[in-house]
């Protein structure tokens, strides 16, 4: 104990007790409920011989499910990246009626229960819904197919993007915008040119944030997908169903699989986030 | 460019009127579409057959006793983690030290985790044919299927909410007052009881409405581990899932209601203690007062 409150390092943090007690603590806990029970999922889907373990995933419907979550999640966190945006860059930058109102809903899909989204939703989206009437006429039928997923999804995912740029806007140097106006650029050029490579970190962490969630979500999705076999069945769903046929190792997989994509999404973007903070920063400073 | 001669206080800085009225009239439509609709609809087809129909519907047996799981469920996780916030606060918000920033993140990861996984992961510790499926048949013990495993998966999935405000919030405060405290001769205790706490309760507070508005409305997670039996393992969550998949139209809204209130009530305290902590910043801090008047 003593030693690892010498490893706090600096002078001024030493004289306060119970950091070993706390730590520790914490260290325990954490392992306790999370640690541990993820490792379980992972030494379940180690279990499956690498041939099962690949035909499990390969397995027509799983495949069909992964493709759809993802896809799904992608086009609905960049319907989320336009109107994020917009809805961003309005509560930070405009003053209108009712601002703090609608700064406060945007947080609604963090706080509604995801059953409730759910039934909501399908029922606004459904055929004799209040939007999914006026939609039918034209031939778009939402609740039930893939269209439906992707509303659910940006439903959930707009917080994300949205609570992600305002900070984002918020810090913006005026300057930079000044001195852009001052050389005689347009105020379109200058939202082109300075602004918007400014705030691409943040859209492109906002995407990830919303994208990664999107792939897990399960509450909303089930009610307003339909849920058919190679059609509209989402992954989560698909791990749902694996455990209700006792097929443990089956259910891990898809889990490991699932949390693998949404990792590989998380560098992937933290990549072109890197790319473009060098890109920007050559071309704005 | 006419419109520069028309609104003689509109910079360089700022976009045409035009499309200022657009972009909030995008906003408002979208937000309104997608977010405000749905919430109506909720109340909509709560009192499609009249308030007497609605309180016929919220006081059934069943949804009663999933209001009763529900209260059960949340008041063990919410204190369990909170306990576990306020300790995480002071190891990681009031020490430096090798490794802080990766218990951080692990701190967050179940927020990053899919619920159905959240839930998965206790089936496959204690499920029937689990790692301890067989030592808790010998014992008789249920966990899934019923009230612990809703509790295990409820703790998993609210875990990081206390934790991650208390530490931000203690790191920002610094330990000068702790030492101030120390140095005076208050012991561990009552330096964290008289100094820290007082400080950290607003924090406190929005890390446990946000814990506590997860943990009543948590859905894939606990439908992973409840053997979904009527009046027995149905959280309320759940019981709006039964109800709607049995066409009980407003039975289910009627239950979603509840839950949508909850979720009103939610914001509301966040946005006031959102305001009140950028009123605190802001005293704190008096040099940046003038030109940086942030809501957030």
């Amino acid at each position: 104990m003593v030693r690892s409150v010498r490893g706090a390092g600096r002078a001024r943090t030493r004289v306060l007790p119970g950091f070993g007690l706390t730590l520790g603590l914490t260290v325990t806990y954490l392992s306790l409920i999370v640690l541990i029970p993820l490792s379980a999922l992972f030494a379940k889907a180690a279990s499956l011989t690498w041939p099962k373990f690949a035909a499990t995933l390969m397995d027509e419907r799983v495949v069909a499910a992964l493709k759809l979550t993802v896809g799904a999640s992608a086009a609905a966190a960049a319907i989320n990246c336009v109107f994020g945006a917009i809805v961003a860059w309005t509560l930070v930058r405009y003053e209108f009626p009712g601002r703090r109102i609608v700064d406060a809903l945007v947080d609604l899909p963090f706080a509604l229960p995801t059953a409730v989204s759910g039934i909501a939703l399908t029922a606004v989206y459904a055929q004799n819904g209040w939007i999914g009437s006026l939609l039918a006429p034209l031939g778009i039928q939402v609740a039930f197919t893939p269209l439906g997923i992707v509303v659910a999804l940006t439903f959930i995912g707009l917080p994300f993007v949205v609570r992600t740029l305002q900070p984002a806007i918020q810090d913006l140097e005026h300057e930079f915008e000044e001195a852009s106006a001052s050389l005689g650029a347009g105020r379109w050029t200058t939202v082109r040119r300075v602004v918007a490579p400014a705030l691409l970190p943040a859209l492109v962490t906002g995407f990830a944030l919303a994208f990664a969630r999107a792939l897990g979500e399960y509450g909303s999705v089930v009610f307003i997908s339909g849920n058919m076999p190679l059609e509209t069945e989402i992954a989560s769903l698909l791990v749902i169903t694996k455990l209700e046929q006792y097929d443990y190792a089956g259910a891990s997989a898809i889990g490991v699989a699932m949390l693998i994509l949404a990792l590989l999404g998380l560098l992937l973007i933290h990549a072109a986030q890197r790319l473009a903070v060098r890109r920007s920063g050559s071309t704005v400073r | 460019m006419s419109a520069r001669g028309a609104h003689p206080r509109r910079g360089p800085l700022e976009e045409p009127a035009w499309v200022r009225f657009a972009l909030i009239g995008i906003t408002l439509g979208f937000l309104g579409l997608f977010l405000l609709l749905p919430l109506t609809a909720v109340f909509f087809e709560a009192f499609r057959k009249g308030p007497i129909a609605w309180w016929a519907a919220v006081t059934q047996p069943d949804v009663l006793s999933a209001v009763r799981l529900t209260l059960v469920v949340t008041a063990i996780a919410v204190p369990l983690n909170a306990a576990f916030g306020l300790v995480a606060a002071w190891a990681l918000g009031k020490f430096r030290f090798r490794g802080r920033l990766v218990l951080i993140t692990l701190i967050d990861l179940p927020l990053s985790i899919s619920p159905v996984i959240s839930g998965l992961v206790f089936v496959l510790i204690f499920g029937a044919r689990g790692w301890f499926g067989p030592t808790l048949r010998e014992h008789d013990i249920k966990v899934i299927f019923d009230t612990p495993g809703l509790v295990l998966a409820t703790v998993f999935v609210t875990f990081p909410y206390v934790a991650r405000e208390l530490v931000a919030h203690l790191e920002e405060q610094g330990t000068d007052p702790e030492q101030a405290a120390v140095s005076l001769g208050a012991s561990g205790w009552t330096t964290f009881w008289r100094v820290t706490l007082p400080s950290a309760k607003w924090a406190l507070l929005y890390g446990l409405v946000l814990c506590n508005a997860r943990a009543m409305g948590e859905f894939g997670a606990v439908s992973v581990v409840s053997g979904h039996v009527r009046g027995e393992t149905n959280t309320l969550p759940l019981e709006v899932e039964i109800l709607y998949n049995e066409y009980d139209f407003v039975g289910a809204f009627a239950a979603a209601s509840l839950l949508a209130l909850l979720a009103i009530v939610t914001l509301l305290l966040k946005t006031v203690l959102e305001r009140h902590e950028a009123r605190i910043a802001e005293r704190g801090s008096g040099t940046r007062s003038g030109d940086t008047e942030i809501s957030r």
